[in-house]
C-alpha cells in the first residue's frame, strides 16, 4: 500500500521504509472489514486536519509564524487552527530549546494533550541540544522527556521543511489503527488499572 | 566640561583610576553606596543611566562587579569596579537598588550567576535558575556535572518568600525573610505557555478584581547559559550565539561583538564591509519592526495586519537569504568584515523593497493606526515617564516613546552612522501608542539610511585577512550598538588566550520586561497584553 499525502508522488518521499513497516504491522494483525473501513475514513479526516498547539520557545517559533502567514500558508493543508490550549490540539510542535526549568511545564503540556497525540521535534535544539550542547541548563533532546514522532532538522528549519515534517506526520496518522489502537477510549480501563484512584 | 577624574578624587581620595575605552574607577565596597549616590545626584556628574552590572570571578583575586554608567545629560561614560568583601562562601556588596530601579533585577542576575549577595536589595532571589539549583554557574570553579543538577520532570519548588540581607549596627549581615505579595493577595499565573507573552515568560500577577496590584516576573524558561558556553569557545565560535539571542537583531548583535573583538585585536575593516554591515543592520530593523507590528496587532485582535506586515518581512528575508544563505540565523558578520560578498542582485532587490515600503506603511496606518479601536486600546495605556524610563534603563524604541533620546547611533555613533542623515524618532507621550508609532517611524528612517547607501557601496574587499587563531591582548572592552529593541552591550575580558575570560551580554529586553511591573500597576488586566506587546521583548534575549 502506497501511503502519500497532499497528492505528492510516493517516490518523492523519504523514510518510506518506516511507513511500510507500519503498514505491514497493520496488515499482519488483521482487522475486521467494517472496522478497517471506518478506520480508513476517520484517519482520512484526522490526517487532513491536524491542529497544532501554539507552543514556541525560541527562533523556530518565528518560522512557525511565517508558516502560518500568507506566503507558506499552512491553511492549505488544514493545520492552520493553532490552539492555545493543549486540550484542543492534536500535536505539539516543539519549536525551540527546552531548558531545565521548562521541562516540567513542557511535560505537563504534553500530558494535557488529548489522545491520540503527536509530538514533532523541530530544530536542532529540540532534537539534541543543538548549539547549546555544552550548556549547563539545556535538556539534550526532548526524546528523554516525551515520545517523538517526527524530527525536523535545521537551525531553524525552513518553513518548507516544517511543511514536509507535518506531512510525514499526516502519513503516519493515515496508517494507524484507530479503533482499538490509538483511540484513547478503548484504553480507559487499562489506564485506570494502572493509575488507581484512592 | 568638568574633569570627572579630578572631581571624583577630590571627593573620594581612596578611588583609583584606570584608563581604557571607558574610564574605570575602583572603590572599596564600604564607600560604594555613597559613591554611587554622588555619581547619580551630582549636577556635574549626573550618571543617571545604569547600563549594566557585570559580575566577575577573578579566581584567587576574589569576586566583584563592574558597573557601567552613562550620563544622559552630558553623554559621558564611566565604569566602577567594586570588589566583594567576605569569603567565597558568602561574598557581599552593598546594593544600589534604592538609586536605580533596574538594579534590583541586575543584582539578582549577578547573585544567580556568581552568588554575590547584595546587602539591602529587597529581593535577593535567583533570577533564572531553580530555587534548589546547586552552585553558581558562572564561577570559574563551578562543577557542571549533569548529575548534580539533573533534568527533572517534577514541578520545581515554589515559594512566596524572598530574602533580604541587612547590615546590623555591629556590622553583622543577617538574612530576613520577606513576602513577595501581601498575605491575602489573589495571585494569577500568566505564562509560561501563553500566546500573548511572546515566548516562555511568566508573570505572577496579584490582582484586585480586574486591577493589577503587582507583577512578579519569573524568568529562566529559556535560559541557555550562552555566557558560560562562550568562555569555552574561541572568538569566531562565540559569534554565532548572537544570532540566537534576539533572532530579529541578529545582524546588529553580530556587529557589536565583531566591533569589540576587532577593536581589541586592532583590526581595521574595509569601508565596503562597514557599508554592508550598516545596510544589513537597517534591513533587519525594518524586518523586525514589521514583525512587531504584525504580532502586536494580532494580540489586539487585528489578525489581518500580520499578513500585511509579513509580506514586507518575507521580501527582506529573501534579500538576506540570497546574500547570507539563511532566513534567520545568518552568521554573516565575521571578524574582519562579512562572511561573503553581496549577491549580484542585491542592489536591484533592495531598490524593489524601497519602492514598496512607503506604500506599505501608508497601508498599515490606514488599516490600524488611525482605527478607533486601536486608539482606545493603546492611547494612555501603560504610560512610562522619561525619568522612569532612565531609572529602569528602558532603551530603544520604548525609551524613545517616553521622550528619552537614547539612540546609540546618534549619541555614540559607531561604524559609519555619523556620516549618515537620519532623524532620531522621539515621542513624548510615553504610552503604548507612542511606542508603536516610534517603530513605524523608525522603519521610514531605516529606509532613508538604506537609500543613501545602496547606490554608493564602495568597491573593495569584503573581509580583511585576519589570523587563523585570534588571540586578544589582556584587557577589557565594552561596546554598545543600537539593536532593534534598544541598547545592546557586550563586555569582553581577555586574559591573553584564544578564549574569552568573560563575555557578558547586556540585552535590551531584560529591562523592558522588568518594567512591566512598574507600568501595569493599577491598570486593568486586559491592558497587560497591550503593554507587554508594546514593549516588544524577546524572551531568549532576556534569558540568554
Amino acid at each position: 500500500m502506497e501511503v502519500t499525502a497532499q497528492g505528492m508522488p510516493y517516490e518523492a518521499w523519504k523514510d518510506n521504509e518506516y511507513i511500510e513497516k507500519l503498514v505491514k504491522e497493520l496488515q499482519d494483525n488483521g482487522t475486521n472489514v467494517i472496522v478497517g473501513s471506518l478506520d480508513k475514513l476517520i484517519n482520512w479526516g484526522r490526517s487532513n486536519s491536524i491542529w497544532p498547539l501554539t507552543f514556541a520557545t525560541s527562533c523556530c517559533g518565528i518560522e512557525f509564524v511565517s508558516l502560518g502567514a500568507a506566503r507558506y500558508d499552512m491553511a492549505r493543508f488544514g493545520w492552520e487552527v493553532a490552539r492555545a490550549s493543549p486540550r484542543q490540539a492534536d500535536f505539539m510542535m516543539v519549536a525551540g530549546t527546552i531548558v531545565h526549568r521548562m521541562v516540567p511545564v513542557f511535560r505537563r503540556l504534553y500530558d494535557q494533550l488529548a489522545e491520540p497525540k503527536y509530538v514533532i521535534a523541530c530544530g536542532s535544539c529540540a532534537i539534541s541540544g543543538g548549539p547549546f550542547k555544552k550548556s549547563y541548563h539545556v535538556a539534550m533532546g526532548i526524546e528523554d522527556i516525551v515520545p517523538v514522532d517526527v524530527f525536523i532538522p535545521g537551525c531553524p528549519p525552513r518553513p518548507e521543511a516544517m511543511i514536509y515534517g507535518i506531512m510525514q506526520l499526516s502519513r503516519k496518522i493515515k496508517v494507524e489503527k484507530f479503533f482499538g489502537g490509538v483511540n484513547r477510549q478503548e484504553k480507559q480501563e487499562e489506564f485506570l488499572k494502572a493509575h488507581p484512584i484512592d | 566640561m568638568v574633569n570627572i577624574q579630578e572631581k571624583i578624587s577630590k571627593l573620594f581620595p581612596e578611588a583609583t583610576f584606570e584608563a581604557g575605552d571607558v574610564m574605570r574607577v575602583t572603590v572599596p565596597d564600604a564607600q560604594w553606596h555613597d559613591f554611587a549616590k554622588t555619581l547619580r545626584d551630582d549636577e556635574e556628574l549626573s550618571f543617571d543611566f545604569l547600563v549594566t552590572i557585570v559580575g566577575m570571578d577573578w579566581k584567587e583575586n576574589g569576586l566583584g562587579c563592574i558597573y557601567y554608567l552613562t550620563s544622559t545629560k552630558h553623554n559621558t561614560h564611566i565604569s566602577v569596579k567594586v570588589m566583594a568583601t567576605g569569603d567565597r562562601q558568602q561574598p557581599f556588596i552593598h546594593s544600589i537598588a534604592d538609586l536605580w530601579a533596574i538594579a534590583v533585577i541586575f543584582e539578582r542576575e549577578v547573585y544567580d550567576f556568581f552568588g554575590i549577595i547584595f546587602i539591602n536589595n529587597p529581593d535577593m532571589r535567583r533570577l533564572f535558575l531553580n530555587i534548589d539549583w546547586k552552585g553558581f554557574p558562572l564561577r570559574k570553579d563551578y562543577n557542571d556535572d549533569p548529575n548534580i543538577n539533573p533534568v527533572s520532570i517534577e514541578n520545581e519548588r515554589q515559594t512566596d518568600f524572598t530574602d533580604m540581607w541587612v547590615e546590623e549596627a555591629d556590622g553583622k549581615v543577617v538574612k530576613k525573610e520577606r513576602r513577595i505579595f501581601a498575605e491575602d493577595d489573589f495571585v494569577v499565573n500568566i505564562g509560561p505557555q501563553h500566546p500573548a507573552t511572546h515566548g516562555v515568560l511568566r508573570f505572577r500577577t496579584a490582582v484586585d478584581g480586574e486591577i493589577i496590584k503587582k507583577i512578579d516576573i519569573y524568568l529562566g524558561y529559556i535560559h541557555r547559559g550562552v555566557e558560560k558556553i562562550c568562555e569555552g569557545l574561541t572568538y569566531p565560535q562565540t559569534l554565532h550565539f548572537m544570532d540566537r539571542l534576539d533572532y530579529f537583531s541578529a545582524h546588529p548583535y553580530h556587529h557589536c561583538l565583531c566591533m569589540a573583538i576587532e577593536e581589541a585585536a586592532g583590526i581595521q575593516i574595509s569601508r565596503r564591509a562597514q557599508v554592508i554591515r550598516v545596510l544589513m543592520d537597517e534591513l533587519s530593523r525594518i524586518a523586525s519592526h514589521c514583525l512587531f507590528i504584525g504580532t502586536y496587532c494580532m494580540d489586539l485582535g487585528a489578525t489581518t495586519m500580520l499578513f500585511y506586515t509579513l509580506r514586507v518581512r518575507e521580501q527582506i528575508l529573501d534579500i538576506m537569504e540570497r546574500t547570507c544563505g539563511a532566513r534567520m540565523t545568518f552568521n554573516y558578520d565575521c571578524i574582519g568584515g562579512v562572511m561573503q560578498d553581496l549577491h549580484p542582485d542585491f542592489v536591484k532587490d533592495v531598490h524593489a523593497l524601497l519602492d514598496v515600503i512607503p506604500k506599505n506603511i501608508a497601508e498599515y496606518n490606514k488599516v490600524f493606526t488611525g482605527n478607533v479601536i486601536a486608539k482606545n486600546r493603546m492611547e494612555n495605556v501603560g504610560v512610562l515617564t522619561r525619568e522612569d524610563a532612565i531609572s529602569w534603563a528602558v532603551t530603544g524604541p520604548n525609551g524613545r516613546g517616553s521622550g528619552w533620546a537614547c539612540d546609540v547611533r546618534k549619541c555614540n555613533p559607531y561604524s559609519i552612522y555619523s556620516e549618515l542623515e537620519f532623524d532620531e524618532v522621539v515621542r513624548t507621550e510615553g504610552d503604548s501608542m507612542a511606542r508603536f508609532k516610534v517603530r513605524v517611524e523608525e522603519m521610514v528612517q531605516s529606509a532613508r539610511i538604506i537609500a543613501q547607501l545602496i547606490d554608493n557601496i564602495p568597491e573593495g574587499e569584503y573581509c580583511v585577512k585576519v589570523p587563523k587563531v585570534i588571540k586578544l591582548p589582556v584587557g577589557h572592552w565594552f561596546k554598545t550598538v543600537e539593536g532593534c529593541r534598544g541598547t545592546f552591550g557586550v563586555y569582553l575580558e581577555s586574559d591573553g588566550t584564544a578564549n574569552p575570560y568573560r563575555l557578558k551580554i547586556a540585552p535590551p529586553c531584560l529591562p523592558a520586561s522588568a518594567v512591566v511591573d512598574h507600568i501595569t500597576e493599577g491598570q486593568k488586566i486586559a491592558d497587560l497584553i497591550t503593554i507587554g506587546g508594546s514593549l516588544d521583548y524577546i524572551v531568549p534575549d532576556i534569558d540568554r
